[in-house]
């Protein structure tokens, strides 16, 4: 009874950690169909400037509120690298699909090569507040608390982000613009403020999830943001793109079914159950849990 | 917005297939012969005994020069056989390191594991590769677009997990597996016989530009090329978009394990990082640096992309780069962020790649002769 408590809380956190990833990938996807293979490198940068902060920014530090201010810039920094980033290099390329995905491929890889060339390819202790070092007892289970804070953030991360699309009249116009983006330039709204806007905030959910990915795992490394890029795109599959709300029911499947099967089978049966859960989703329903029809 | 949108595959841009343009001209006459100049070249490459410093390490005959020369044209025929997915039929697939990887590892543990002979090894790592493009190009091909390429890098990520965790310990894990040369023919084994990998190497090459022009240019060709360009029209002519990419998808998942059977040999072994997604990418990037759709475009890319990255090292490291402050000489070290940062420069300026940059010169050319006369 414990262990299935405690994988089901660490699954709920891994969930979390694909969600915070996915959630901006989805909407960049569905709003303005750039698959965006740098959004690695958003995470990538919020880990490394949250680990930067913590040790050099005066009024930040590993622990209470200077952690807060770390994590904030960490944040700040993703944002203002993925507004950049679409200001600079997918705003001049709009509506050529491939050309903004090879760019995006581009990024990734010069961008990764930059962080390992800054701070070295080796892993780094990540300075952490001391409470997400213990543990918390929950029925009996002992999880870790760097899992729970995880779950905490991306549960308010969702909540915020399902806010703003219902009540806001950006999110109104997002939301239109992923339904038929067409129709909402014919209404003379320009679409193109919502892509930076979807850009923003998708860098800042893949800069938190760097910043507490790494208080997660305890250390911070370049290449962090592939290995969890590619799962995040399989929940972005499975839940449908563009759907915020898919992503969320798909990244607690898939979060939870790779904790249960690495810990009752072998090590790494688990991402293959992942893949295999990929293959029959698009086999049954290629648009995935809640998305629009991709094909036409 | 009058254009309908379609939701399929983000291909290339339209291009008329260079098998099916007139050269014209001298220079048009001459430059059917410049591949066969560049074949001449590369068969008496081995016995020259030349030194270019700064290029090359060592004389040209030389074991370290050849083996980076073989493995520049293994990926030059990688990089033509994943056009044909591509630029020449517009699928746009994340995964193709897997049927790479699935050549490489099959070879490997069927000589150095289960103890077979090359000449039955080769030809099972091949066979096996294809059946498994076959086979999971059945699956993605459901799929179109971006889901079709998020579906084959999934696919592709299950072999590097595969490789990775040594299931079986059949892989050799995070370490490799090095090649038992009792398995070998005596030619192939030794630093002594590195000119005969780059003759199986050269093969490969050729074999496969002669495979990949034979299907463009023929029936099935033109479908491939109409399927890149609307898949739609395909499908009201009668003929079933679905077999087509399949027969696409497992001939370029079957000539990449044949890559792989010899990458391996050149190797001596398999490494789990050519399992991994950037081997993909980095095709991709080969592919559009050359020229997506082009006769000669992704071989230049593939050729030039892996000598880059070979030398870029020893460029990063050398004592000009060094000199400079810390901020410039550090990324400049990593051969990746230099290609990486020439490709997004590449997509903006030069579109189509290494194989535009011809008929954009001699444009400006004759605009330059011809001074005020406007050119159509």
């Amino acid at each position: 009874m414990d262990a299935i408590i405690l994988l089901t809380l660490t699954g709920l956190g891994l969930a979390a950690l694909y969600f915070l990833v996915a959630s901006g990938l989805s909407l960049v996807f569905g709003l303005a169909d750039v698959l965006n293979f740098a959004h690695g490198l958003f995470l990538g940068v919020g880990a490394y400037a949250t680990w930067w902060a913590a040790g050099n920014l005066p009024g930040a530090g590993p622990d209470g509120l200077g952690f807060v201010v770390a994590v904030a810039f960490g944040v700040a920094a993703g944002t203002l690298m993925a507004v950049l980033v679409e200001l600079v290099l997918i705003r001049p390329l709009y509506s050529r699909t491939i050309e903004q995905v090879l760019v995006t491929v581009g990024l990734s890889l010069a961008g990764v090569a930059l962080l390992q060339a800054t701070w070295g390819a080796d892993a780094r202790p990540f300075p952490r507040p001391a409470w997400t070092r213990e543990v918390t007892s929950i029925f009996g289970a002992q999880v870790p608390n760097g899992g729970l804070l995880l779950i905490v953030a991306a549960t308010l991360v969702l909540g915020g982000i399902l806010a703003f699309l219902r009540w806001t009249r950006y999110g109104l116009i997002i939301r239109a613009g992923v339904e038929n983006r067409e129709m909402v330039t014919a209404l003379g709204i320009d679409v193109r403020k919502a892509f930076t806007l979807v850009f923003a905030i998708g860098g800042a959910a893949a800069a938190l999830a760097g910043a507490l990915g790494s208080v997660y795992f305890g250390t911070v490394s370049p290449q962090q943001g592939g290995s969890l890029l590619i799962f995040a795109f399989i929940v972005v599959v499975i839940g449908g793109m563009g759907s915020v709300v898919g992503s969320a029911y798909a990244a607690v499947a898939v979060g939870l079914l790779q904790q249960f099967v690495n810990y009752y089978g072998t090590s790494g049966l688990g991402d293959i159950c992942v893949v295999a859960l990929l293959a029959v989703v698009l086999l049954l329903r290629p648009q995935g849990i809640a998305g629009k029809a991709v094909t036409a | 917005m009058t254009e309908v949108k379609s939701p399929e595959v983000p291909a290339p841009p339209a291009a008329v297939p260079s098998e099916l343009i007139e050269e014209s001209g001298r220079w048009g006459r001459l430059r059917r012969f410049l591949p066969l100049v560049a074949l001449a070249v590369a068969l008496i490459l081995p016995y020259s005994t030349l030194h270019l410093p700064g290029i090359f390490e060592g004389a040209l005959n030389s074991p370290g020069t050849l083996q980076l020369l073989a493995v520049c044209l293994i990926f030059g025929g990688l990089a033509a056989g994943y056009d044909l997915l591509f630029g020449r039929t517009g699928m746009l697939s994340f995964g193709h390191a897997l049927y790479f990887a699935a050549g490489v590892y099959g070879t490997d543990i069927l000589i150095t594991r289960v103890g077979l002979p090359l000449w039955q090894a080769a030809p099972l790592a091949i066979v096996g590769g294809t059946i498994l493009a076959g086979l999971l190009g059945a699956v993605a091909l459901r799929t179109v677009g971006i889901a079709f390429a998020m579906v084959t890098l999934a696919f592709a990520q299950v072999g590097a997990i595969l490789v990775a965790r040594d299931f079986g310990g059949l892989t050799g894990g995070e370490e490799g597996l090095p090649l038992d040369v009792a398995g070998l023919p005596d030619g192939l084994v030794g630093v002594a016989n590195t000119v005969n990998l780059y003759w199986l190497a050269l093969a490969y090459l050729v074999v496969v530009v002669l495979v990949v022009h034979r299907v463009s240019g023929s029936p099935t060709g033109r479908v491939l090329a109409g399927l890149r360009d609307d898949e739609r029209r395909i499908g009201v002519l009668g003929l079933d978009p679905y077999r087509f990419k399949l027969v696409a998808f497992t001939l370029a998942g079957g000539l990449a394990a044949a890559g792989g059977v010899v990458y391996c040999l050149i190797v001596g072994g398999a490494s789990p990082h050519i399992t991994g997604s950037e081997l993909t990418l980095s095709l991709l990037v080969m592919v559009v640096l050359g020229g997506p759709g082009t006769r000669w475009g992704p071989v230049l890319g593939g050729i030039l992309y892996m000598y880059l990255d070979h030398r870029l090292v020893s460029f990063g490291t050398s004592d000009a780069v060094d000199a400079l402050p810390a901020f410039l000489s550090r990324p400049l070290s990593e051969p990746l962020f230099v290609l990486g940062t020439i490709f997004i420069l590449a997509v903006y300026f030069f579109p189509g790649g290494l194989a535009s940059l011809a008929p954009r010169l001699s444009l400006l050319r004759d605009t330059l002769r011809l001074g005020t006369r406007r050119q159509g």
